[in-house]
């Protein structure tokens, strides 16, 4: 332990933290903008700057280690000069659009400015003039909103290990781009959203198609009907500034009824539907000598990832369409048949908590005979914006039930919102399906939690099962190189794109900490916990829709409505 | 002069690290005159470094160029001595006329347009350079003229 004097308190920090480190857990707030939790710092943008006594220029409290006996002041003249000189400069480089901004009052550097008490604009300059990149159908960007903190760039790399985007260029021309200033639809972009959710300010956002369903909800020709996400409900009440961790499954049935939409669906019925075809896929390239390990193919994101620099693990994706499109295809197929409207007349919306969801409803392999199963993909807070802009409060809804077919899900199916959730989920009916019994403990502790990696090995019919789950890229990479070097205790890995699964997708509420992100997964697993069904194969509907439908997994009619392929991508080039 | 190609350069690299990634940029520039998308990538592959590194590493410096040479490859010395003599005038010029900015090559690949800090030939300033052989004080005028009688010849030629 080491003892500081900070602002005229002494306090105590461990050997070898920061500054920045030592003050937050102190309550003292210094503000930061390229600053990202459990990343080496960078000390890029000097806002954290304080005054160390015996040191003549001011301090980065992100970067400098705490020191025995440090005198630190947090706030003196000079400190706030410094920190009001840096946000007048970005400012100064900065469009004057805010009332038009994406992030108007989400915005760090508009929070920074207000907290600063600038009012006026002090420095005149040349704007960076460059055009906003819209080529992608997920994520926009706007260069002239960026303030080059780097944090994208370090999300992208560092955690994720796509490397999309990169600072090209030098001094006051360097911008943040693509591998040749390209489209970011040509570049090796996942869609995931991270970098959106770590942006200061408005130079990344989601491409909203708001509008699109604004207009085919007022089309009386067009039947509308909506599927959320098992993360969203556990993440749509901080739109409405309720705390993290709150389920509004039912009120948000009822708001997207006001809104319009015909019929509402949930995704963790098709994400039951997934558990099903894929646990059967496990056991029959289990017992077939099929292709191992296995890995999960729900996460758009990581599929194009592995498409583009794991092709050689294509023949290991598990083969089942991720949830969203399982539901699309049965709403363009199943349902249009039972209500008896010609598919083309069915707008089928999704509210996911992802951008990657948008690209996924675009692929060509999606849209049989030309006909989108997924015609439009809104995340969270897009949805979150639909309803403050139809003047509906989410607080004062009564919980409504979604509608059949497509309602009824158990609890594994919604698990697939948290990191683990879809392994155990798969474990709970893959038992069942190899031993015609229930899996003893149902809860499987150590797939849960926000770790990145987590494995566990379970006997089923005396056959030794390796199941491992990972969360964001980065993750995937390192285990996928160890496969690659040859190892092979594995049978089952589930991968997500996004480091902690869906609750913490690129489509979710802005501003949340880590602590937030556990309370979204908390309140997924006390669903799990306060409710009954909870193996996928017990759901009445799932069973209904073989009996009608589907005759049984992996059937010819499963295979053409619930399953898809791959492609290699040539994407590193570009 | 032939071209080695990318894949003898890279063979010369054989256990290359990130820290080779400069030379061997230089190296294929040398070689091929510019960076393609291909060497770039290629390079990304055999360095294992991804194709936006590469491009913000190559982007950093402005000795690296992504589009091939023209025919006329017009070099401008932007150093003091030739700032101070008006270059920033023949290089306004320059863009204005061939509509390039520096580092780009018209779509015919007649002319390329470049800027350099110093060529070492201050007393010669405003110099500027095309495929080699130095021109001395130089105005937006003169570079014009000689932009034009290059356009000339080629037109001769195409006919010839």
């Amino acid at each position: 332990m080491i003892t500081l004097e900070v602002d005229g308190r002494t306090i105590e920090a461990k050997t070898g933290e920061t500054i920045l480190t030592a003050l937050k857990r102190e309550g003292i707030h210094v503000p930061t903008l390229c600053h990202m939790e459990g990343l080496p710092p960078t000390g890029a943008c000097r806002m954290c700057v304080v005054d160390i006594e015996g040191s003549p220029n001011l301090v980065p409290s992100c970067s400098q280690p705490v020191a025995e006996g440090m005198k630190i002041r947090t706030s003196t003249p000079r400190v706030l000069e410094a920190r009001r000189t840096i946000v007048q400069l970005l400012l100064s480089n900065h469009p004057n659009d805010c009332l038009y901004c994406t992030r108007n009052g989400k915005c760090d550097l508009q929070k920074l400015a207000q907290d600063m008490g600038l009012h006026q604009r002090l420095y005149r300059g040349t704007k960076t003039s460059k055009p906003m990149d819209v080529s992608s159908p997920a994520i926009y960007r706007d260069p002239e909103k960026c303030i080059l903190c780097g944090r994208c760039v370090r999300m992208c790399e560092e955690i994720q290990g796509v490397s999309a985007i990169d600072f090209i260029g030098r001094g006051s021309r360097a911008f943040i781009g693509t591998a040749f200033d390209g489209g970011l639809n040509v570049s090796t972009c996942v869609n995931c959203g991270q970098c959106i959710l770590v942006c200061p300010t408005g130079a990344l956002s989601e491409r909203s198609y708001v509008s699109e369903v604004i207009a085919a909800l007022a089309d009386p020709d067009k039947m509308v009907v909506v599927q959320h996400a098992p993360a969203v409900s556990v993440t749509l009440a901080e739109e409405f500034d309720i705390k993290p961790g709150v389920d509004v499954d039912g009120k948000m049935v009822a708001a997207m009824r006001r809104l319009g939409f015909d019929r509402v669906f949930d995704t963790s019925f098709s994400a039951d539907l997934t558990i099903m075809e894929e646990a059967s896929e496990l056991a029959q390239r289990i017992k077939t000598g099929g292709v191992l390990p296995m890995l999960t193919s729900c996460s758009p994101g990581w599929i194009k990832f592995a498409e583009q620099f794991y092709p050689d693990f294509i023949p290991n994706l598990s083969t089942c369409k991720s949830p969203q499109q399982m539901m699309g295809a049965l709403i363009k197929g199943f349902f249009a048949d039972r209500e008896k409207i010609d598919p083309a007349n069915i707008v089928s919306v999704s509210v996911m908590p992802c951008t990657a969801k948008k690209f996924e409803c675009g692929r060509p392999e999606m849209s049989p005979n030309n006909v989108a199963d997924v015609d439009y993909v809104l995340t969270t807070r897009e949805l979150g914006q639909m309803l403050h802009m139809y003047g509906i409060d989410l607080a004062t809804m009564h919980d409504e039930q979604a509608d059949t077919p497509f309602g009824e899900r158990s609890t594994a199916g919604k698990l697939f919102g948290a990191s683990g959730g879809v392994m155990e989920a798969a474990v709970r009916t893959a038992y069942f399906l190899l031993t015609g019994k229930e899996l003893e403990n149902l809860k499987l502790q150590a797939l849960r939690g926000l770790k990145g990696a987590k494995e566990i090995h379970i006997e089923i019919n005396g056959l030794e099962i390796g199941a491992a789950v990972v969360s964001g890229l980065g993750n995937a990479r390192k285990l996928l190189d160890q496969v690659r070097a040859g190892r092979d205790d594995l049978q089952f890995i589930e991968i997500m794109t996004c480091p902690g699964g869906c609750i913490n997708g690129g489509g979710q509420p802005l501003g949340a900490d880590l602590k937030a992100v556990r309370a979204r997964m908390k309140a997924l697993y006390k669903i799990d916990r306060e409710e009954h069904t909870r193996v996928s194969h017990k759901n009445k509907w799932i069973t209904r829709i073989y009996d009608e439908y589907l005759e049984h997994p992996l059937s010819h009619m499963s295979h053409r409505m619930l399953h898809t392929h791959y492609e290699k991508r040539d994407g590193l080039a570009l | 002069m032939a071209e080695t190609g990318i894949e003898t350069i890279l063979q010369e690299h054989p256990s290359a690290g990130r820290d080779s990634l400069i030379p061997i940029l230089q190296e294929i520039q040398e070689d091929q005159g510019y960076l393609s998308t291909e060497a770039v990538t290629r390079v990304g592959e055999h360095l294992n470094l991804p194709a936006s590194k590469i491009y913000g590493v190559a982007t950093f410096y402005n000795q690296f160029r992504f589009q091939p040479k023209g025919k006329y490859h017009i070099t401008i010395c932007r150093g003091t001595a030739c700032h101070v003599k008006g270059s920033g005038n023949v290089l306004d010029m320059a863009m204005k006329r061939l509509k390039l900015e520096p580092g780009q090559t018209t779509r015919d690949r007649l002319f390329s347009l470049e800027t350099v800090a110093c060529m070492g030939a201050c007393g010669l300033a405003p110099v500027v350079n095309i495929n080699g052989e130095f021109y001395a004080k130089i105005t937006p005028q003169k570079l014009a003229r000689i932009i034009e009688q290059f356009r000339e010849e080629e037109s001769t030629n195409a006919e010839g």
